[in-house]
């Protein structure tokens, strides 16, 4: 019992630490591996995500999207539940925007129209995710396996009403009319100018990731719901004892999952695109499961590891420019490695640490 | 319009294969109590090993291996993770996914600066059809020509390889004490610690062995049907093999007869396109696209049989403290 | 006759982190004998024994087989050695038939075909020899538990086991299939086998064993001829000093019936009738005892009672309320709205959440109290504070309700339970096991505590596998056995009455069998 137990510095710091630089020092080994220097390439990348205005906007405008995702596969965790369908439920949930935006935006400003994308997107976010929560709940069929595909058919489904529904009018492309005015969030550059963020599409929709957060970090750890939630992910069984329904528990955290992923396309549709089209979630949703295992599923933490990816996304367009054969791609290895050593390999050097911090522990049980 | 039955049957055939070829593997590496969602990765990653060594050598059987050995190293890591690591296997899958889908991008444009592409091959780089005996001189027989000269002969020795697995794996899985001890190792893998066999070194050789079926997977994308490797040529196939693996209740005949199916979706979709059926009217591409998906999660739902995975699938072992 | 003992074990020590399980054992077990091994849960009989079987490496020490000094690798040593074990948990693969059971591991060669037809003409004679009588083509899943266990021990012999171990063979047995299995464990000592039978267990000891040796807190106290010994001298020793199982109380003054249940049917989900029409009463002021063999309903009774599972049909009168459990769809949390509280079995899969704080811990199932709450938030801070007296109160140490449960011992861990159960003022309190696991001095202070919930006017009903604790708590026996109430005793209930109705032996038998006893 307690010969596992370690400081909590070392559960909540060291030990993700050392994970996180075996990722970026393999992921060094592979910019050796196609003839560069990775120290300069971290150069690049540093400079270019934040070292400057308009570089850091974009490091921001990434984070959004992966601070929503990210919280969605966080409150599944919290539940004992895999969610690995944000990549859908944000798909669809860009509809829920786009109903909101292409039926308001010619009559509102966009201040009456975001409640209204935010209820759309989270509404079909949740929706998307309930025949998986349902399935589960229900019949017991695996959430991992429905969620992943409920994403195909989501690609499916969304390419057909694009294509066929809600397509403009005489457009060859597969894709709603550009929204007005009324359906577009202020970018940050127009609200705060001196800030410098210069093209950059971070938009109004960060705060509503931060607030996100808060609302995430409530529910969790100080309502009922949050108690209940986190009392079925730990001990389901003592979770019935307490009266508490697993069948609640599974659908109501999968639609608030569904619901925080979906809200992912505020940012990207009425904050960047001002269109609904194909192909716009393009990975943020499987990002978002390396969001949640970095920042340990705590809204604090998610914010940190949002920051850190859209670093990498924004440094990682920035470096394909400045050295060539780094492509883009590298940061998808680079996610597949934080993956592999932040999730998977997430014990690889516990018992190396717990082999260090013991002795000098037992010693000083033994004379206490 | 026999013809054109002939002309789907073929179609399903090649489109079936890699489906197959990944659902055998994903079938081995469950059963043995590793649940694999990086099928995916692990073709893509042989696709690429395989395409980009075939254009070097100009050697379809090197590009073959290669594509393999690929696929048996990123099935080592999984393993490495979730077996020796007890790590969750779920993420490690989705690792593996993100790691084959940047590396061989990356190495593709860094090797062959063609957008991530590997050129196209040479002679001798591609598998070639097989043609059987007396082929040609049959084609012209009625009903039995077609059937021969078409549907059975003319295609890739990697398309008669993943129907043979099928009678193969059955074999290994109910005829062999490696199978004996797979099937076992995914049910209740005490029993085979307690029986003095390692649960260990059993979960690594259906890893290794899944990981030479999505070589072979992978490789037929690349170097058989395709002429080269193409940035994520594998397009979800390895999630739709998964699919497949449950609909098909982790059994190797049942396997076989749900990648033909998904494979004949795949092929009516594309025939289908723009056809006036009546009633109904045109059926879009898409709802071809999505059935396969849609009926895997109508079986989950319990509604037609109910799928029960191995009992030990997705727990890492742990010997028990008393 | 001084023979070369089968098995002999020389100052073996094994140590889990800062547990030391093993310390210093020296044990020697003759050929041909029944060697029981005694103990309370955790005084290290399994860690032990799985030593034995390879499972673990000690720390230190020596195994002699047959008088040689060996080193026993894995379990796959173990078996070439003539080892065979029986494990608590059956380690069968549960789709499998039995004829694949016990060829897996010894399949003799790559193809099955051959080892699976050895094993079927080996089966045959193995029944013959022991009357081991099994179906081969069976699918274990469809078998009776006493038939599996018949499975690992067909396991062993086939993998020609010259020693057999069997860890708490009878926990999952009916009195009848125990005594069915000390048949077949008789047979195979005549048969020149040596049998370690390892059980907390005192009447089996009694029963079959040839020589007992009995361990305490990881250590080898005693060993003796059984037939020299007696139950009170070994319950000593495990316990470490005289046990005197006895809680002062007044008699009971009971009043009204607080919770009465009739005709209540119970179906598990593999279609088994486990609680089988059971109809009682527990008054307001009496501790009702239900007294069993683990496994014959007791649990799945509680679970019912509690809301946690379904019942088939039954009525149970609560809180001036008539419940049809056929159809109710009351959950615990409903169950807690009418006053009843409900301490566990099991308090680590059901009773805490172990990665939890312990203030947290203080309020499961009560989480939805407004006392506790301001609406859809918590009130951590009425939490804290509540948790604060009960710790005080119950003497819960360490005295931190920031500390997770799982950093308590047994014993405050279950006076947590208790605390947050008992303090809630419930009308009726299920309670199971109540002392599972716990030291002596937490087992008084929770007896005390449920004594006083009693004379305090409160109905409580007690299931305890521990006759000496039914006995000394109660003040109505009630016996399960296969679903079914046997019996009813009170508060001066015989031991051995009991016990004969815990076997299955009916009243209406009872004048028969206690005569011929």
């Amino acid at each position: 019992m307690s010969a596992g137990q370690l400081p909590r510095w070392v559960d909540l710091g060291l030990i993700p630490f050392l994970n996180l630089a075996a990722a970026f020092l393999v992921s060094g080994l592979v910019v050796i591996l196609i003839g560069e220097n990775p120290l300069d390439a971290v150069k690049v990348l540093l400079w270019g995500s934040l070292g400057y205005a308009e570089g850091f906007g974009f490091t921001l405008f990434y984070a959004t999207n992966f601070i929503f995702t990210g919280l969605a596969v966080a409150v599944a965790f919290h539940a004992g539940l895999f969610n690995i369908g944000g990549e859908g439920q944000a798909y669809v949930g860009g509809l829920g925007v786009a109903f909101a935006c292409l039926a308001l935006d010619r009559f509102v400003p966009w201040y009456v129209t975001l409640p209204f994308a935010i209820l759309g997107s989270a509404a079909m976010g949740a929706a998307w995710a309930f025949i998986p929560a349902w399935l589960q709940a229900k019949r017991g069929s695996h959430v991992v396996i429905t969620t992943i595909m409920f994403n195909y058919i989501s690609f499916s489904f969304m390419v057909y009403l694009l294509g066929n529904v809600l397509k403009k009018p005489g457009s060859m492309q597969n894709e709603t009319r550009t929204f007005e005015d009324g359906g577009r969030l202020p970018f940050l550059n127009d609200i705060f100018p001196s800030f410098g963020f210069g093209y950059a599409p971070v938009n109004l929709s960060l705060f509503v990731a931060f607030a996100a957060c808060v609302f995430v970090w409530f529910l969790i750890w100080r309502t009922k719901l949050g108690y209940e939630i986190r009392s079925f992910g730990a001990n389901a069984t003592a979770a019935v004892y307490a009266g508490i329904s697993p069948v609640r528990i599974i659908v109501v955290t999968m639609l608030i999952s569904g619901g925080l992923a979906g809200m992912m396309a505020i940012n990207e549709i009425m904050g960047s695109q001002h269109r609904l089209l194909i192909d716009f979630v393009t990975g943020y949703g499987f990002v978002g499961i390396a969001v949640a295992l970095m920042g340990r599923a705590h809204p604090v933490g998610i914010i940190l590891a949002a920051i850190l990816f859209g670093m990498l996304y924004q440094g990682g367009a920035e470096l394909s420019f400045e050295m060539p054969n780094i492509t883009r791609d590298m940061i998808i290895v680079i996610q597949g490695l934080v993956i592999l050593f932040a999730g998977a390999l997430e014990h690889m050097f516990r018992p190396a640490i717990v082999r260090f911090f013991t002795p000098s522990r037992a010693l000083a049980a033994k004379e206490a | 319009m026999f013809e054109t039955v002939i002309l789907m049957m073929d179609a399903t055939v090649r489109v079936s294969t890699p489906l197959l070829l990944a659902c055998l593997a994903g079938l081995f590496s469950e059963r043995s109590g590793v649940v694999d969602i990086g099928l995916e990765g692990k073709m893509l990653g042989a696709a690429f090993g395989a395409g980009a060594v075939a254009y070097v050598t100009a050697n379809a059987w090197l590009g073959l291996l290669a594509g393999i050995s690929v696929s048996v190293a990123l099935a080592l890591i999984h393993g490495f993770a979730s077996i020796s690591n007890r790590g969750n296997q779920i993420v490690s899958g989705v690792a593996i996914n993100f790691l084959a889908a940047g590396l061989t991008a990356l190495l593709g444009q860094t090797w062959f600066r063609q957008g991530g592409r590997t050129p196209s091959l040479p002679e001798g780089g591609r598998f070639t059809d097989l043609t059987w005996p007396f082929a040609e001189q049959l084609r012209e027989v009625p009903v039995v020509g077609p059937l021969y000269s078409e549907l059975l002969s003319g295609h890739k020795i990697l398309v008669y390889v993943a129907f043979l697995a099928v009678p193969l794996t059955w074999w290994i899985l109910f005829r062999t004490r490696f199978g004996l001890r797979l099937r076992a190792v995914g049910e209740n893998p005490a029993a085979v610690d307690t029986a003095g066999i390692s649960v260990a070194w059993m979960r690594y050789r259906a890893v290794i062995a899944c990981g030479i079926l999505c070589g072979f997977a992978g490789s037929y994308l690349s170097i058989a049907v395709g002429s080269g490797f193409g940035v994520n040529m594998t397009a979800g196939q390895g999630f739709m093999a998964l699919a497949a693996l449950i609909f098909a209740k982790w059994k190797p005949l049942n396997a076989m007869f749900t990648c033909l199916l998904f494979g004949f979706l795949d092929a009516a979709g594309t025939r289908m396109q723009g056809v006036e059926l009546p009633v109904i009217g045109e059926v879009p591409l898409q709802v071809f696209q999505a059935l396969p998906y849609v009926l895997t999660v109508v079986l989950l739902a319990g509604f037609i049989g109910k799928a029960i995975p191995p009992k030990a699938a997705g727990v890492p072992y742990l010997k028990e403290r008393s | 006759m001084s023979e070369v003992p089968a098995i002999e074990l020389r100052q073996i020590n094994k140590s889990f982190g800062p547990v030391h399980a093993n310390k210093d054992i020296d044990l020697v077990v003759k050929k041909g004998s029944i060697h029981g091994i005694i103990g309370e849960n955790g005084a290290g009989k399994s860690t032990l024994m799985s030593i034995l079987y390879g499972f673990y490496h000690a720390d230190k020490g020596d195994i002699l087989v047959d008088g040689t000094k060996v080193t026993i690798a894995d379990s796959k040593a173990a078996i070439a050695m003539g080892i065979g074990m029986v494990h608590q948990h059956f380690m069968l693969v549960d789709n499998f038939s039995v004829l694949e059971n016990v060829v897996l591991g010894a399949e003799d060669s790559a193809m099955l075909a051959g080892g699976l037809s050895r094993a079927r003409n080996e089966l045959k004679r193995l029944e013959d020899e022991y009357e081991l009588r099994v179906d081969p083509d069976a699918l274990i899943q469809d078998l009776p538990v006493g038939l599996q266990q018949r499975v690992e021990i067909l396991k062993a012999l086939y993998r020609s086991a010259e020693v057999l171990i069997l860890d708490e063979p009878t926990g999952v047995l009916t009195p009848a299939e125990a005594d069915h299995l000390f048949k077949i464990l008789n047979v195979l000592k005549d048969e020149g086998k040596t049998v370690l039978l390892i059980t907390h267990k005192l009447r089996e000891i009694m029963a079959v064993t040839d020589t007992v040796s009995v361990m305490r807190r990881g250590e080898m106290v005693a060993t003796r001829e059984t037939r020299n010994t007696s139950m009170e001298e070994l319950a000593e020793l495990m316990v470490g000093r005289s046990v005197l199982l006895r809680v002062d109380k007044t008699p009971a003054d009971p009043a009204a019936p607080v919770m009465e249940v009739e005709n209540l049917t119970v179906t598990d989900s593999r279609g088994v009738q486990v609680v089988k029409d059971v109809s009682f009463s527990v008054r307001a002021g009496e501790i009702v005892g239900i007294a069993g063999v683990s496994g014959n309903g007791q649990s799945e009774l509680l679970e019912t009672l509690s809301g946690i599972r379904r019942a088939t049909t039954g009525t149970l009168k609560i809180a001036g309320e008539t419940i049809d459990l056929g159809t109710s769809t009351l959950d615990a949390a409903d169950m807690r709205d009418k006053n009843m509280g409900h301490v566990p079995e099991d308090r680590h899969r059901m009773g805490l959440i172990n990665s939890f704080a312990e203030y947290e811990n203080s309020i499961l199932g009560y989480h939805r109290d407004p006392a506790y709450s301001k609406g859809l938030l918590m009130d951590i801070g009425a939490i804290k504070k509540a948790a604060v007296e009960e710790i005080e109160k119950y003497d819960i140490r360490p005295p931190n309700p920031m500390l997770k449960t799982a950093s308590f011992s047994g014993g405050n861990q279950q006076k947590i339970v208790l605390a947050r159960e008992i303090e809630r003022d419930p009308e009726i309190l299920l309670i199971g096991q109540p002392t599972r696991g716990v030291d002596i001095g937490a087992i008084e202070f929770i007896h005390r505590r449920i004594v006083e919930l009693r004379d305090s006017g409160k109905g409580v009903l007690l299931v305890s596998v521990e006759l000496d604790e039914i006995r000394a708590l109660s003040d109505r026996v009630l016996v399960m056995f296969d679903g079914k109430i046997v019996g009813e005793r009170g508060a001066n209930a015989e031991e051995g009455e009991l016990g004969l109705l815990m076997a299955g032996v009916e009243d209406s038998q009872m004048s028969v069998a206690g005569g011929a006893q």
